[in-house]
């Protein structure tokens, strides 16, 4: 009884602090650390979209980027003068996940028979064909308006309420990124959620079943294709969700976004975490959202006392550092920074007998 | 007719240029089993070191012929880069061997971002124009046309290929390869030093990255501290497409990417009836790939089925 | 052994950190006291300074800095006190997400103005940001039209846009180079696409035909096949959209294919760089550059002389950056304030004879007139052919191959 008590004291406490954060952030270090924050946890959905596909069931993507983008443009064309239409962020964000979760199907169909580096491959190459095809479906008919991207498109939108530009409510002024701040917040925890939900249900084990054995699930009478189709549909889903509400705090989709460089870095996000643990996968997706932010703030006033005799590049030395710092951080722990209590116990067996591959 | 003969040929060069990266690639793989992706960053090293020793050297000793120069900034690159690739070895992938899969997927990212970076440094941000030193003169070719440096390209991917293929099926350090890349734990127990054969694997990849830079730099006339990225993923696609770890697999494989994007670019529009352009290419390539592993899992000359999850 | 590797890999980081770092201690000599009240003012700039476009990011952020340090030792004074400027670069990586954030990092720092981005698609949703804050931007380079025409009294440029540059290049093609039969190549992006497309429409205006359409990457380096394709087309000029790193190795494959046509190219093949990596393919190709040659602007060929000593090279954008700090600073004391709602207007009205043509804006904030220059490759130069539109300042085009008019090399 006591426990529970405590329990709930603590999830006040956080919930608390998670309100209270863009404020404290915005005052003592700025508005471009909201914006930053905003971003982390955009990048902590769709790092736990392919947590689905890669952590739980192990399969390898790198053209994960492909579902953000579909459900980015989903919303983009149905919200913005492109087509004039102007649809509801509460229809288009449901409707991208869709969209995206049928992309994420059609992608493993093909594909079941693939495994580990071939599967990675013809992920990667679906990925591009996504972005090729965005890039240049202004002609013969103009769908996507090419590389020119699709400008103006619409903020969230309550009533009279706007995201994207600051309001007043109770006497207290949020700005737009606060605004933004706790939308995402609120899909991020509902996509915490139901990962939770995922990773205990029927279907989480499955998943894990696959990742370990795939024979001997298929064993087990478990039905391998649909539960692979599943995890890629489920995992596309998420990524939808998030390229939409990054469509509408851009105001601007381009295909430039969704290049091959953002697949790997919400790769490296999930296996730098810990794959398959939720907590693991955002400390991954914050570490290397903020990270660069960081050192860019951190490098470059420095730079700026030199001036003219620069000794060492201070954005060159920033990227760097971040390459340095993956490898030194995937030495220092092989399973991820924070890798689920289970994995951690497998690896150390088989650290001794028969390791690796 | 003219034409489509051009595009086979330009097709096979740019073939044998992914066949030389993918050479590398797939050597590595084959024995580790490792997605090495900073092999395309030894690439540009490679042709970046070369550059430098030529233009230091060529005011140096005038007399100099071309190739000669050529062969010395290759030899040099090749030395920069085996030592490279021994330093990424033991410091980013040998405490990870046995370490989850996808961890030294993402050290070898790491690897790649900051050797890109590290070259940005000290090359600079421009792009590099490279001196004419092989030569280039035109010939033609049952109505092609086809430039030396391209006949040197293509002879001598298929060379260093031959030459990967013996060394593996014919010598001890092959015969040791192919133990470690059947089962290095096994290997280990029958007396096989597989640190030794892993670093051999190591500094030969490298060796052929360098050769693959300053001959893809002549080609092109370029050198630039990005150039090996995007490359490197076509090689490493080339390598899949034909089999990864078979060497032969990673010749056919690129030769097919290339005879593919360099047709695709030529007849997409054609075929599609005007509705493709050449802006489909890749889409096309990655298309027949996608084809072609749902049909052989493990690639055209792949025999193992990856049990790895 | 593990372990050491891992020390030596922190080791290496944390020597790496202490070279950026130590350049605290040398920090340079503090200002003279003045008199007067000193005011620093701000002016941001953004392009990207990493990845594959890095080399033009940083031409662009040193023609800002020499514009900044020259004010500086001008030692101005505006609304009574002196003002000292203060750079402030971010990377902006090319990338549209890195870009709002470094937007946002340059408007939380209070910056009076903002020089930049480079590219569109950072320009574009940057605009937004600083339009929300008030903030006045100049982009040097982003010819994409959208990016004026989104209502923002903020946004300004001082680089024709795509469709005033394809207007002008395509009918150079079809009266001057008498093209009939034209092939056109560009490279997926927003600017090389945005230009060949105002390029297709024109040259079609002026009764030519296209006789291909072709299109690459802006990371490719090999064109043979569609240049091959484009070969059996047989046309009489080719015109690529895209930037020098592909226009170079284009030229010389279009060389090695014994392609006869004439090559054509926007402000993104302007370049020396351009002539360096076409090498002999180089010789007799087309481009052309907004603005008036930097020789024939008063000051221009100072500018030249006085970047190429400090920083090398020109690339492409810098003399663009420099004309937009100055501008932005020239509102600024017309105003008699740094204060951006106080300028602004007098921004909008500006008009100022800078090194790449007489600047002034037009009610969306584009350049108006906007002369532009175009420029062929004769004995391995890009020489001066002749300024289109604008109020082209003296006579005739000179022919120019004399008088090193030929760009800044």
């Amino acid at each position: 009884m006591k426990r529970r008590w405590t329990l709930w004291i603590a999830y006040a406490l956080l919930a608390a602090a998670l309100a209270a954060l863009p404020f404290l952030v915005e005052q003592n270090l700025g508005r471009t650390w909201v914006r930053t924050l905003d971003f982390a946890l955009l990048y902590i959905m769709l790092a736990l979209g392919l947590n689905i596909v890669v952590g739980y069931a192990g399969l390898l993507d790198l053209g994960y980027i492909a579902f953000y983008a579909v459900g980015a443009y989903a919303y983009a064309l149905l919200a913005s003068p492109h087509f004039g239409i102007h649809g509801p962020f509460w229809a288009l964000l449901p409707l991208g996940a869709m969209l995206a979760a049928l992309f994420g199907a059609l992608l493993g169909a093909p594909t079941l028979r693939l495994r580990g580096d071939y599967l990675a491959i013809v992920t990667l190459g679906f990925g591009e064909i996504v972005r090729i095809f965005l890039n240049n479906l202004n002609a013969p008919v103009n769908i996507t308006n090419g590389p020119q991207g699709v400008n103006l498109v619409d903020p969230i939108r309550l009533g009279n309420w706007s995201w994207g530009r600051s309001q007043s409510w109770l006497g207290v002024e949020f700005s737009s990124a606060q605004l933004y701040y706790y939308v995402f917040l609120a899909l991020a925890l509902l996509i915490i959620l139901a990962s939770l939900r995922l990773e205990n249900s029927r279907i989480g084990r499955a998943w894990e079943a696959i990742r370990e054995d795939e024979v001997a699930a298929a064993a087990m009478g478990i039905n391998t294709r649909n539960i692979k189709l599943l995890a890629f549909a489920m995992g596309a889903s998420f990524g939808g969700v998030s390229g939409g509400l990054f469509a509408s705090f851009q105001g601007f989709v381009s295909p430039e976004s969704f290049g091959l460089m953002e697949s790997i870095t919400v790769l490296c996000m999930v296996v730098l975490g810990g794959m398959g643990h939720i907590p693991g996968v955002i400390l991954g997706a914050l570490l290397l959202t903020l990270m660069p932010e960081v050192l860019r703030h951190t490098i470059v006033p420095l730079q700026k006392t030199l001036f003219g005799q620069v000794v060492v590049d201070a954005e060159a030395a920033r990227m760097l550092l971040f390459g340095l710092a993956l490898i030194w951080a995937m030495q220092w722990r092989p399973a991820g920074l924070w890798p689920s209590p289970t994995r951690r116990r497998e690896l150390a067996r088989r650290q001794q007998p028969e390791a690796g591959p | 007719m003219d034409i489509f003969i051009q595009q086979l040929v330009n097709g096979v060069v740019l073939g044998s240029i992914y066949a030389l990266v993918a050479l590398g690639y797939t050597l590595v793989y084959g024995i580790l089993g490792l997605i090495n992706f900073a092999h395309g960053e030894l690439v540009m090293v490679g042709a970046l070191v070369a550059l430098s020793v030529v233009r230091t050297l060529s005011p140096l000793l005038p007399g100099l012929p071309g190739w000669v120069l050529a062969l010395l900034g290759t030899a040099v690159a090749a030395g920069v880069c085996a030592l490279l690739a021994i330093l990424i070895e033991r410091v980013a992938y040998r405490p990870l061997r046995h370490a989850p899969r996808l961890a030294p997927l993402i050290t070898a990212i790491g690897v790649s971002i900051a050797l890109q970076n590290l070259a940005m440094v000290i090359w600079g941000r421009q792009y590099h124009s490279v001196p004419p030193l092989l030569p280039a003169a035109s010939h033609q070719f049952a109505g092609a046309a086809i430039t030396e440096v391209q006949i040197l390209i293509v002879a001598l991917a298929a060379l260093l290929m031959a030459g990967l293929i013996g060394l593996v099926h014919r010598t001890r350090l092959g015969r040791a390869m192919r133990a470690c890349a059947e089962n290095i734990q096994v290997a280990e127990l029958m007396g096989v030093n597989v640190n030794a054969i892993v670093v051999a694997a190591f500094v030969i990849g490298a060796v052929l990255a360098a050769v693959a830079g300053v001959m893809v730099s002549a080609n092109y006339g370029l050198a630039h501290y990005h150039m090996g990225f995007l490359l490197g993923l076509k090689a490493f696609t080339a390598a899949v497409l034909g089999g990864i770890g078979n060497v032969g697999g990673a010749m056919l494989g690129g030769l097919l990417l290339g005879i593919m994007e360099s047709l695709g670019a030529g007849y997409l529009e054609d075929l599609s009836g005007g509705f493709l352009g050449s802006h489909y290419q890749d889409v096309l390539a990655f298309f027949v790939l996608i084809l072609v592993l749902v049909s052989r899992p493990s690639g055209l000359l792949g025999e193992r089925v990856g049990q790895r999850a | 052994m593990k372990i050491a590797n891992r020390w030596g890999l922190a080791l290496a980081m944390v020597i790496f950190a202490g070279l950026t770092g130590c350049g605290k201690k040398e920090e340079p000599p503090a200002p003279a006291p003045a008199a007067q009240p000193e005011v620093t003012v701000k002016i941001g700039h953004a392009a990207p300074l990493t990845g594959p476009q890095a080399h033009l990011g940083k031409d662009n952020e040193n023609g800002v800095r020499l514009a900044i340090d020259e004010l500086n030792a001008q030692g101005l004074e505006i609304g009574g006190a002196k003002v000292k400027f203060e750079l402030l670069s971010e990377d902006d990586q090319a990338d549209p997400k890195t870009g709002t954030l470094v937007a946002q990092k340059l408007i939380d720092a209070k910056v009076s103005g903002v020089i930049g981005h480079l590219n569109s698609g950072t320009t574009i949703p940057a605009s937004k940001l600083y339009n929300d804050a008030g903030i006045p931007q100049i982009s040097p380079s982003a010819t994409n039209v959208t990016y004026t025409q989104q209502g923002f009294n903020t946004a300004f440029r001082v680089m024709a846009h795509d469709g005033q540059q394809g207007k002008v290049l395509g009918e150079f093609a079809v009266a001057k180079l008498g093209a009939k039969k034209i092939a056109i190549i560009d490279d997926r992006t927003a600017y090389g696409q945005g230009l060949a497309d105002e390029f297709e429409k024109a040259v079609k205006g002026a009764g030519a035909s296209v006789a291909a359409r072709e299109f690459t990457n802006d990371k490719a380096t090999d064109f043979m096949a569609i240049l091959t394709k484009i070969k059996g087309k047989r046309p009489d000029l080719v015109f690529y959209g895209g930037m020098d790193a592909q226009a170079g190795p284009l030229a010389k494959q279009l060389k090695s294919l014994g392609i006869k046509a004439k090559l054509l190219m926007g402000d993104g093949g302007s370049t020396p760089e351009f002539v360096k990596l076409a090498g002999d393919g180089a010789e007799g190709a087309y481009s052309s550059l907004p603005g008036v040659p930097l020789a024939q602007m008063p000051g221009g060929q100072a500018f030249g002389d006085k970047f190429t000593a400090k920083y090398g090279q020109i690339q492409l954008y810098a003399p663009y950056c420099y004309d937009a700090v100055y501008v932005m600073v020239e509102a600024m004391k017309k105003a008699n304030s740094t204060e951006p709602a106080k300028y602004l207007p007098e921004l909008a009205k500006i008009a100022y004879k800078g090194v790449t043509a007489d600047i002034s804006f037009d009610d969306k904030g584009d350049i108006k007139g906007g002369a532009i220059t175009l420029y062929q490759v004769k004995n391995g130069k890009w020489e001066v052919l002749e300024t289109i539109g604008g109020a082209a300042p003296e006579s005739a085009p000179a022919p120019a191959a004399a008088d090193g008019a030929a760009k800044t090399q």
